[in-house]
């Protein structure tokens, strides 16, 4: 079937819209690169001086090192909790384990502004305001329906058969999962990491609600920096955030090749 | 106990901890926080009937609803026309479009609020590049009002309108397109009889999925609406941090979750909601 002018048409428009999507971001790089000390488009002249007070501020170090320590955290955390909760739901796999599963997807569903609300109104009376614990602990909670979405849809291309073998074998419940089922829904679990630090590393409904001055993660600072508007290290940090997600990018493409049966689309 | 482990399938053991966490220090708190709409600061419905009452709330609602509203119907619109050039395009050119959709979706929230207020403002990129053509002669406000927070928004909902629809388009049997071609249809016919409606469950699913995010959406209606554009995200935030109203924050927060549950139970009805929040075909 030949394609109709109305499609080469759309898909023309389609790239320009692609365009539109990823080229905004862009402006970062000419404003990180301005000469001048308040927020500017360099006009002929260049510098890197924002890039050198972006890395010897300590400010903004201790923030990329604390995101860092966060990020890792909850990204362990949330990958032993959601590959957990999708090993056991698809065992269970009955009426209630749908249930179960959809409850425990709704702190990913639910409006960050609603789950900042509770976690601030829980972590008053606990003492947890401000701490890394209780940042740590939030992030969890909204990472982990990541993690059990990736590892469910590894699970479900895994054949139950192999599981039975195993089982028949005379492997126990606990070799098997960490013998047969784990290696075969590695890539999920892979991509659940990820998802997981990407979602707590850019944080902030939550986390502007929970911290305030020990625990300054790097959205944290960003946040700030562009509400006072002035400052071009601000766009200096864009620039670093922009080539870290092209990293995390290709990590992920190669993550996907070795696993094309796993194709999350997200 | 030995009668009870054997009902009880031992998945359930792995499912637990992490159980045992959401009810606790999320839907505890939650449900706390419904509580108080109802009983804070006293008792009864004052806080719902404030609603009514007060103009600056009706007036937010409004709003909200409203930036939400059309931010769904643009997104969905340009979404659609992405995934299907997407479906529709050779595997190489297919594999080029989800690589710059993906990564416009991970690239910070941050950043990208960043890069329009540089875009957007007095003397940010558009106005002076307007200038320079001739267009305009004053700057035109793209922000601090409705049109930014739209142009914010939209740009932000995007990929999340073509995962859906992407989703949906996939599973289509391209078949049925050829056989109404063959049967004597234009292509605009097949397109609109017999295409469009296919691809509705993926049109509505697209549509209360952007729809949610929206309605909760903070970072962009604060920065780009500039304080001008007051939405319920934004107002619950000063509510609480600032002049430390719990009531009325948490008559917001119980009116938008039940606008969320109502709105995640008809999407059920049309996709797997797994399907949506995962990307996964599973």
């Amino acid at each position: 079937m030949k394609p109709s002018l109305l499609a080469l048409f759309n898909r023309a428009g389609a790239w320009v819209l692609l365009m539109f999507l990823v080229l905004p971001a862009l402006i970062a790089i000419p404003v990180s690169l301005t000469p001048k000390r308040f927020l500017s488009m360099p006009k002929g002249e260049y510098s890197l001086r924002h890039f050198e007070k972006l890395f010897t501020s300590e400010e903004w170090m201790s923030s990329f090192g604390q995101s860092a320590v966060v990020a890792l955290s909850t990204s362990l955390l949330a990958t032993i909790f959601g590959t957990l909760c999708a090993i056991g739901l698809w065992r269970v796999s009955s009426k209630y384990s749908e249930v179960v599963r959809a409850f425990l997807l709704l702190p990913l569903i639910i409006p960050q502004i609603i789950s900042a609300m509770a976690f601030y109104r829980l972590w008053i009376p606990m003492g947890l305001l401000d701490s890394y614990l209780g940042l740590i602990l939030a992030h969890t909670i909204l990472a982990t329906p990541m993690v059990l979405i990736t590892v469910s849809a590894s699970l479900a291309n895994f054949d139950p058969k192999l599981e039975q073998a195993s089982r028949n074998l005379g492997a126990s419940n606990w070799v098997t999962v960490r013998r047969v089922i784990l290696p075969s829904v590695r890539p999920g679990v892979l991509a659940g990491a990820l998802f997981a630090f990407i979602l707590s590393w850019d944080e902030i409904v939550v986390t502007l609600f929970i911290s305030k001055y020990s625990v300054y993660t790097l959205p944290r600072r960003m946040w700030n920096g562009i509400r006072e508007n002035t400052d071009p290290t601000v766009a200096a940090a864009a620039v670093v955030l922009i080539a870290l997600t092209i990293i995390a990018f290709v990590v992920y493409a190669i993550l996907s090749r070795r696993n094309a049966k796993v194709k999350t689309s997200l | 106990m030995l009668a009870l482990r054997k009902h009880i399938s031992p998945g359930w053991w792995l499912v637990a901890p992490f159980f045992l966490m959401v009810a606790c220090l999320y839907l505890g708190p939650l449900l706390n926080i419904l509580w108080l709409s109802l009983s804070d600061p006293e008792p009864g419905l004052q806080n719902y009937s404030k609603l009514v009452e007060s103009d600056t709330l009706a007036r937010i609602m409004w709003t909200t609803i409203r930036i939400c509203v059309i931010t769904t119907g643009f997104s969905v619109i340009l979404g659609y026309s992405v995934a299907y050039a997407m479906v529709h395009a050779y595997r190489r050119e297919q594999s080029f479009m989800l690589t710059f959709l993906l990564v416009s979706f991970w690239i910070s929230i941050l950043v990208r609020t960043f890069s329009w207020l540089m875009l957007l403002g007095r003397k940010g990129l558009v106005n002076e590049s307007l200038e320079v053509i001739g267009l305009i002669s004053e700057p035109v406000a793209f922000m601090r009002n409705e049109l930014g927070v739209l142009i914010g928004m939209v740009h932000y909902m995007i990929p999340y309108a073509v995962l859906p629809l992407l989703v949906n388009m996939q599973t289509l049997d391209q078949r049925v397109m050829s056989a109404s071609r063959n049967l004597g249809a234009s292509a605009s016919q097949t397109f609109f009889r017999i295409y469009l409606p296919m691809t509705r469950p993926g049109i509505v699913a697209s549509a209360l999925l952007v729809f949610i995010l929206s309605l909760g959406f903070y970072v962009t209606p604060a920065v780009l609406g500039g304080g001008k554009v007051l939405m319920v995200a934004e107002y619950i935030s000063v509510q609480l941090l600032v002049t430390l109203k719990w009531g009325v924050a948490a008559m917001l927060a119980a009116l938008m979750l039940a606008g969320v549950l109502v709105m995640l139970w008809i999407m059920s009805k049309f996709m797997k909601l797994s399907t949506v929040f995962g990307g996964a075909s599973s």
